[in-house]
């Protein structure tokens, strides 16, 4: 295929919306949105397993949520990190680095 | 936290599903107005964003299918709409689900009954406290030829001083004492026990006090104690019954107690519990008189207990004198060891092998209610082969359509399962109230969790089984050439009858060890009622126990003379012809001693086998019913001067003097000490152990002896009447006996009236209850398995109208086609009964122990139950088949 790949890499989408959401409190579309802009178009978020992770992240205490009205006065649900949640992203960001720097020097290694 | 937080938003959403499903709905909406207005704001057009972001979303259904498929109540939600649509389905077809749940009922039902009776009997430990420390001591005696021997008096005292493994040693009796002072004399159960008893077994009295040593000595008050049932029949329950005097058997007892009402011993009615009141100075080494129990300390296996009591069976003789007239190595020549058995193996006996059988039989049951069941769902399934095929070609994932499938199988095994409950519950209570009386522990039996977890499981179970096969069948991916072959193929593919043919083969061929399990059974029982039990017309003898305590009378010549008082009352009441009296009734055993004979000299220091001692009133054979195959009776004059005579059984007389008649004139005694007695009879066999034992070599006795066992005067007070009348059982001769016996002395109450039919009868429970059970499981064996056989046939005979249509056009006559079709049915059902007489053959062995003068593999038996199943199977072909002559060619080739 000629397209580049722009899927979340497999098993960090949550730690991204957890990241995002760390930030400041947002909507699912304003996630999604954010995700691409920072990554530069890397990473496309696939709307259904976005919102199927808040779903999950929301029932795992991570993230609470309530709707609200958005500055363009639209009715949106509006994800917030809650002190687990907190928690859970510097756990996660913390092995993330640890795994990233092993496959660093393992590529290195390697060439 | 977070498992909480799960289960409380899933159950949440579960409860309001509907609004849980609007949130993600709004969610989806919301995010998509977001888009829109994002790429709005990029400067496209607001249909052209719209477009755009609907785009990007692909599907907004299939982001809210997936994002409400998140979450472990979807699984349940969905699994529960499955179940509805699986109920509906049932629902629709009402004579399926009907004939299926009832089937499955049957099979799970009698499961669940014989299950709970397992359940009661044998894998529920005993209600007393770590029930499993409890033994029974029991004993053999190799060298004096006695399997099972019972607690001597010395060796309670020895184990009791001596022993390294229990925690209480305690001795029992079960006895009668007759209460009078009240207003009716009354015989009553008691229980004589050694003040450890009821220590041993973990029970206390809930009133008063227990016994303590003192209450063993002869010296001491009497004391009893009362269950709860007489405390509270007879004292309506007053708490201040504690120290009233009672008399029993002519003597005040003083109450110290009261049992509580879970108190039970061994399935016995117990109304009082009395001291042993054993003298220690007075016991001699040949003591063997009661039950030994004992609770094992904490840790102490039988093994380890076994190799105590043989150390301390060393130590008895040590400890006590040998009895007079035994010779002083009789210790060492019996070889006395331990046999102790855990308490609960001693109260069922041998019962298990029995009931294992009958659970195999109920199993065999259940299958083939399942295989019946399962033969209609693929009948169901083949009907709605069509649906399926569309549905999997439309992208239904086989593993859907399977669940669909194993949820109808299960739906009918919940059905099936509750059902059944109910009809076990209704079994339970029929077999209950149906007084199995040799049926240990049967008041134990009920419906308890581990039955409702066994009845849980094999409904699951049978469910899955039932549904694994359409599923195998019908939810595979190959399903597409089902579309093909449509409707309107011309007559069915062999391979889609296959499963249901083998199906009914195994119904056929299961039926076929059952019914021959029952044709064992009916033969045994047979047999059995055609063996001369050594009495005749058991219904025409009533029976009851008189005792005449030494406190009433107690010359033991007047006792005599009064027993024969009552006899010659008895023996005037209208319509009776013969009245005698005896120690032990027949079937109910006598003592067990060895017998010496004068001319058979014995090797010294060896003790000869143990016979069966009964005594006897003149006239007890001509009243039972015994032939007197040599010799003569004994009269009354012999009886009252005590001349020392006896009277033997045949086999005795054959296994020692090789003849009857060269019997008559020998000599014989019990123990070295008494005087010889001269055999002036022989008697026929008595089967005293049973109809299905060896007749027991017996030795009877004068009711008044002198110099007998080692005794001056041998006197028998407590015996039975035997009374030949035709109304025996009726209540008429009951009042007209307790006035006959009040006449005499009006402080002599009848004890356990009974004919000797029931006696008879009660021999044969076993083998009666296991029969009537085996025949149950039989015929609806026979019932589902020729049920199966029409089913198939009549679905065949419907599912190849135009076939037959055809064949009618063509000229075919109507007995060829009807006879295709029984021709099918009979090779179904010999291929089935070929396999069942195999599996019979097999299986049957396991019956063994029950059966009675029948081979397991009796060849009439098989040939019989083979040829009724056959000629049955034909019969059951035969009326579908019938159907096929009715079908009218123009209709059926019109059709569709």
């Amino acid at each position: 295929m000629d397209e580049l790949n722009t899927d979340v890499i497999q098993g960090t989408l949550d730690m991204l919306i957890l990241k995002t959401l760390s930030l400041e409190p947002m909507h699912g579309f304003g996630i999604a949105r954010r995700i691409e802009q920072i990554s530069r178009g890397v990473f496309k978020v696939n709307p259904g397993s976005l919102l199927t992770a808040l779903q999950r992240l929301e029932r795992g205490g991570w993230l609470d949520a309530e709707w609200r009205r958005t500055e363009n006065s639209r009715r949106a649900k509006v994800y917030k990190l809650t002190r687990a949640g907190k928690k859970q992203l510097s756990n996660q960001t913390a092995d993330w680095s640890r795994r990233t720097s092993a496959i660093a020097r393992l590529l290195k290694a390697e060439g | 936290m977070s498992l909480w937080r799960q289960l409380a938003r899933g159950l949440h959403a579960l409860a309001n599903r509907r609004a849980a499903d609007q949130d993600i709905a709004d969610e989806v909406e919301s995010y998509l107005e977001q888009a829109t207005a994002a790429l709005e704001a990029s400067g496209l057009s607001p249909d052209e964003a719209r477009r755009r972001a609907r785009l990007e979303l692909s599907s907004a259904t299939a982001v809210r299918e997936q994002v409400r498929s998140y979450g472990w109540e979807n699984v349940i939600a969905s699994a529960l709409s499955d179940l509805r649509y699986a109920a509906r389905r049932l629902g629709g077809n009402s004579g399926f689900t009907t004939i299926s749940v009832l089937t499955l009922a049957l099979g799970i039902g009698a499961s669940t009954a014989i299950f709970s009776v397992i359940e009661g009997v044998l894998l529920k430990p005993l209600s007393y406290p770590q029930s499993g420390q409890i033994v029974a001591l029991r004993h053999t005696a190799p060298g004096i030829h006695i399997d099972d021997l019972n607690l001597a008096a010395s060796l309670y005292f020895t184990y009791s001083d001596e022993n390294r493994v229990f925690q209480d040693v305690g001795m029992w009796q079960a006895d009668t004492a007759s209460v009078t002072g009240v207003a009716q004399p009354e015989e009553v159960p008691a229980l004589l026990v050694t003040n450890r008893f009821l220590p041993v077994l973990g029970v206390q009295p809930v009133l008063g006090r227990q016994f303590t040593a003192s209450d063993d000595d002869p010296k001491s008050e009497r004391a009893v104690i009362l269950s709860n049932g007489y405390w509270k029949s007879h004292f309506g329950g007053d708490r201040s019954v504690l120290g009233r005097r009672i008399l029993l058997d002519g003597n005040a007892h003083s109450v110290v107690g009261v049992m509580p009402p879970s108190f039970q011993f061994m399935d016995r009615q117990v109304s009082l519990l009395l001291p042993l009141r054993i003298n220690r100075v007075d016991i001699r080494l040949i003591s063997f008189c009661c039950q030994g129990i004992a609770r094992l300390k904490p840790g102490v296996t039988l093994t380890e207990a076994n190799a105590d009591v043989t150390r301390m069976l060393a130590l008895a003789p040590a400890k006590f004198a040998v009895n007079p007239g035994f010779s002083s190595n009789v210790w060492a020549t019996a070889r006395i060891a331990p046999r102790l058995r855990l308490l609960k193996d001693v109260l069922v006996g041998d019962i298990g092998k029995t009931l294992w059988m009958l659970m195999g039989t109920v199993g065999i049951v259940l299958l083939i209610a399942c295989a019946n069941v399962a033969n209609l769902l693929l009948v169901r399934a083949d009907g709605r082969r069509q649906e399926l095929a569309v549905r999997a070609a439309l992208g239904a994932g086989w593993g859907r359509i399977a669940r669909e499938l194993l949820l109808e199988s299960l739906l009918l095994g919940a059905a099936g399962g509750g059902l059944g409950l109910a009809l076990a519950y209704g079994a339970l209570r029929v077999l209950r109230a149906s007084g199995v009386e040799h049926l240990p522990r049967v008041h134990e039996i009920s419906i308890d969790p581990a039955v409702l977890a066994f009845t849980l499981g094999i409904s699951l179970v049978a469910s899955f089984l039932l549904g694994l096969i359409p599923v195998f069948k019908y939810a595979r991916p190959q399903l597409s050439n089902a579309l093909g072959s449509g409707g309107r193929s011309i007559s069915q593919s062999k391979e889609r009858h296959r499963a249901r043919s083998i199906l009914v083969v195994v119904q056929v061929a299961l039926a076929v060890v059952l019914l021959v399990g029952s044709g064992l059974m009916i033969r045994t029982f047979q047999a059995l009622r055609h063996i001369d039990p050594g009495f005749s017309h058991a219904p025409e003898l009533e029976t009851l126990h008189i005792s005449i305590p030494e406190s009433q009378v107690s010359e033991p010549e007047r006792a005599i003379r009064m027993e024969e008082e009552i006899l010659r009352k008895i023996e005037s009441i209208a319509g009776v012809s013969a009245v005698a009296i005896t120690s032990n009734l027949p079937m109910e055993g006598g003592s067990g001693d060895p017998v010496y004979a004068e001319d058979q000299t014995a090797q010294v220091g060896t003790v000869p086998p143990i016979r069966t001692l009964k005594f006897v009133s003149p006239g007890y054979f001509s009243t039972t019913g015994a032939r007197l195959i040599a010799g003569r009776d004994l009269t009354w004059a012999e009886t009252y001067n005590q001349t020392p005579l006896a009277l033997v059984s045949e086999n005795m007389a054959r296994e020692l003097w090789h003849d009857p008649r060269a019997a008559i004139g020998k000599r014989i005694r019990p123990t070295l000490k008494d005087d010889w007695r001269e055999v002036i009879g022989v008697v026929a066999d008595l089967r005293d152990e049973g109809v299905d034992q060896k007749a027991p070599a017996i030795v009877y006795w004068p009711l008044l002896q002198k110099n007998f066992e080692s005794s001056p005067t041998y006197v028998f007070r407590n015996v039975a009447f035997v009374i030949r009348t035709p109304r025996a059982g009726s209540l008429a001769l009951l009042q007209d006996l307790q006035k006959a016996v009040a006449s005499v002395n009006s402080n002599l109450p009848l004890a356990d009236v009974k004919t000797l039919e029931s006696v008879y009868d009660r021999s044969l429970a076993r083998t009666s209850f296991t029969l009537v059970l085996l025949a149950i499981a039989g015929g609806m064996a026979l019932l589902l398995g020729l049920i199966g056989i029409y089913g198939v046939i009549s679905y065949s005979v419907s599912q190849r109208t135009r076939e037959i249509g055809i064949r009618l056009a063509l000229g075919a006559p109507l007995q060829n086609v009807t006879g295709m079709f029984v021709r099918h049915g009979m090779v179904l059902s010999g291929v089935g009964v070929a396999f069942g007489l195999t599996g019979a053959l097999a299986l049957t062995r396991l019956m063994k122990s029950v059966l009675f003068d029948v081979s397991p593999s009796d060849p009439l038996t098989y040939v019989e139950v083979s040829a009724a199943l056959v000629l049955a199977a034909t019969l059951a072909s035969y009326l579908p088949a019938r159907k096929a002559t009715k079908v009218d060619p123009v209709e059926a080739l019109r059709a569709e």
